[in-house]
């Protein structure tokens, strides 16, 4: 494992603390695109290329194109009521870099060897061959989701439309 | 230290702050954010397992499965948060109290 494998490793674990713990919604939200160009760089490095090419379209520009828009369609805060829960907010989080503190020391400290010993398998190295020839009960999978999630998003703009007019 | 323990490591910790956030926000956009955060620790323990196992191809399909089942559930549900929004007029899950008692 090389060095920029942890640094990246160390990286991704801060942006994810940042992107919860930041007081903006919409820093958190770049927060959170941060996170997925990080793990995005840590596949390409662990020979993903696929996997990283989804990841970083998909989740750190899609994903993120739609939290920018739920974050500017409803009405941010007040700077006034932004103060006002700072506190509350401050209080509920307080926890958590010292709980993730913590875990991490501990599971360092504590070194479990993990001997992957599977049956073996024919490795096919073109993933598309693989996705094509032996997964397509998952592309089935994916095709029924991706209806479910329009038919879903269909029917909530209709009870919208129907409140709003 | 153990190679495939140390991205462990990383996993659990990533695991623990999207957990936490879900646990202690009450704003309906930051628990989403908080599911995202999740979702980023168990695709990197998919890749991992593929990683240490040798099998990159099996593991990078199940990431881009993965990967399409995380858009349409952000996508759901932030129609629901807009539906919720539009109701109450706040993204506060204390307002959420149409179902109480």
């Amino acid at each position: 494992m090389a060095v920029i494998d942890e640094l990246i490793l160390i990286m991704l674990a801060a942006s994810a603390l940042w992107t919860v713990m930041t007081r903006s919604l919409l820093r958190s939200a770049i927060g959170l695109a941060l996170t997925s160009a990080l793990l995005a760089m840590l596949m390409f490095r662990l020979n993903n290329p696929f996997a990283a090419v989804f990841e970083l379209s998909v989740c750190a520009g899609l994903i993120s194109a739609l939290f920018f828009c739920i974050i500017t369609i409803t009405e941010p805060l007040t700077p006034e009521k932004v103060r006002e829960e700072a506190g509350a907010r401050f209080g509920r989080f307080r926890y958590l870099p010292v709980i993730v503190l913590i875990v991490g020391i501990v599971l360092r400290v504590l070194t479990v060897k993990i001997d992957v010993k599977l049956p073996a398998l024919e490795e096919i190295a073109d993933v598309r061959h693989f996705l094509w020839a032996h997964r397509q009960l998952d592309l089935i999978g994916q095709i029924i989701i991706l209806l479910c999630g329009v038919f879903g998003i269909v029917i909530l703009l209709k009870e919208l439309r129907k409140k709003g007019g | 230290m153990h190679l495939i323990w140390i991205f462990f490591v990383y996993i659990i910790v990533t695991f623990v702050i999207g957990l936490y956030c879900i646990l202690a926000t009450t704003n309906l956009v930051r628990a989403l954010i908080g599911i995202e955060v999740l979702m980023k620790a168990v695709t990197l323990l998919i890749i991992i397992a593929g990683y240490a196992s040798g099998r990159t191809s099996l593991a990078q399909s199940l990431v881009i499965t993965l990967i399409v089942a995380e858009t349409v559930l952000i996508a759901v549900a932030m129609g629901i948060v807009l539906s919720i929004y539009k109701h109450t007029k706040s993204l506060d899950t204390k307002n959420l109290t149409d179902l109480k008692g």
